[in-house]
């Protein structure tokens, strides 16, 4: 039992409209209501405030829903969007002139390096949008980040350097990869654009640079000695070339 | 198909309400829904238990804040005059409210909507906005009395920070 006497705050009305006040507490705010008619009008408001947004929105629940967003066309989606960044990456290839990997594509059998780029890609969409969560560790704490991730995914993690682009460092986390650990970094632009890095162990594999790109999101993969790296980001093409090769030459600089 | 599908379409329906309120463009507001399904759908394997619920409103909120941030790097195109098709009979109220949501800043619309609209609690909208249930609070006053003056027709207060 609260003492009647104690006067009604501000929240308490709030809360009080929003059934969010302490059981034992409502028969005194109903009390202070009756007695101060300005605070009732106040209330009395709000409560015709949310009719006049019920009144207004509701209606839109009650819509059908459209086709575009229905859960069964949706799920059909990723699939087609798989396929979608596998023709852009042989439209890479072809236009680079190789031929093993193409006759390898061409079965439509998605490579362990296609779904390799598909997971960053994945990793990418999800984390850039994180507000209060990006990374596990941050830029600020980059000796211990890369002391970490170097043991957890067993080669020398390194996080580039990457001022001269106009990027910092906001951090890393350690993600699953296809045959381990991969680590991931994330990088942004003085403007919030972000820009992720993330790397895993591939079998012996070196090769050239591969772009994909689907909607807003663009990634360039490539192995280099036993590591697979993916830098994705949503800026161009050209952009995100300059990215990877200030990437591609640092991790030389460090292995070589 | 599965229980985790079944929990996210049956948000659908309040999902678009939200984003239209939030929005006030129904094509943008189901493109929001519709990379909100996405994502969810996407990040299944993700998803450990759990409320749906929040965590649905979380994304369509998060992408919202994102393509609006996107949206100050460049002209923004209102529409002249609103003439909504889908407003009901009380057009003029209906009108009146989206008008005044519309002079709201980001954070204290979606607290408004989320408490007011989708019958949310103060810790769920916390959780969502990733802040103390007092800022909630604060957040929820300010917007209630910004919009309690908008629909009154006076002169509305003017925008504050946070």
């Amino acid at each position: 039992m609260t003492d009647p006497g104690i006067p009604v705050t501000e929240d308490e009305l709030h809360a009080y409209v929003d059934n969010e006040l302490p059981a034992e507490r409502r028969a005194d705010v109903e009390a202070w209501l009756i007695a101060h008619p300005d605070d009732a009008e106040r209330v009395q408001s709000w409560r015709a405030m949310a009719d006049a947004l019920h009144a207004r929105y509701d209606q839109v629940a009650d819509e059908a829903v459209p086709k575009r967003l229905e859960i069964e066309r949706l799920v059909r989606e990723p699939r087609r969007w798989v396929y979608g960044a596998i023709a852009a990456t042989l439209l890479a290839f072809i236009a680079g002139g190789g031929t093993g990997w193409l006759a390898r594509g061409a079965t439509a059998s998605p490579s362990a390096f296609q779904n390799f780029t598909l997971d960053a890609l994945d990793a990418h969409r999800l984390y850039v949008v994180e507000v209060r969560h990006p990374v596990e560790v941050p830029g600020s704490d980059l000796t211990h980040l890369q002391q970490w991730l170097t043991k957890r995914c067993g080669w020398n993690v390194h996080a580039p350097e990457l001022a001269a682009a106009g990027l910092k460092l906001v951090g890393g986390r350690l993600l699953p990869g296809p045959t381990g650990p991969a680590s991931f970094f994330m990088y942004e632009s003085a403007s919030g654009e972000r820009f992720t890095i993330y790397s895993a162990k591939a079998k012996g594999e070196t090769t050239q640079m591969r772009y994909a790109a689907e909607g807003g999101d663009s990634a360039l993969f490539w192995a280099d000695r036993g590591v697979a790296y993916v830098v994705s980001g949503s800026s161009d093409r050209g952009r995100l070339t300059q990215i990877a090769q200030a990437v591609y030459d640092q991790m030389e600089k460090i292995d070589g | 198909m599965s229980v985790f599908r079944q929990s996210v379409e049956a948000m659908i329906p309040a999902l678009r309400r939200y984003a239209r309120a939030l929005a006030r463009d129904a094509d943008i507001a189901d493109d929001l829904v519709q990379d909100t399904l996405v994502r969810a759908l996407r990040s299944e394997r993700l998803f450990l238990g759990g409320d749906v619920r929040s965590w649905l409103y979380t994304i369509l909120t998060n992408l919202n804040k994102n393509r609006r941030r996107s949206l100050a790097r460049r002209p923004q195109f209102m529409p002249l005059l609103d003439n909504n098709p889908d407003a009901s009979g009380t057009e003029a109220e209906g009108r009146d409210i989206a008008r005044a949501l519309a002079t709201l800043v980001e954070e204290q619309r979606a607290v408004l909507l989320l408490v007011m609209l989708e019958g949310l609690s103060y810790r769920e909208v916390a959780d969502i906005q990733g802040v103390p249930i007092g800022t909630v609070m604060s957040r929820l006053a300010r917007a209630r009395a910004h919009v309690k003056a908008s629909l009154e027709g006076a002169r509305p207060v003017l925008r504050q920070v946070k």
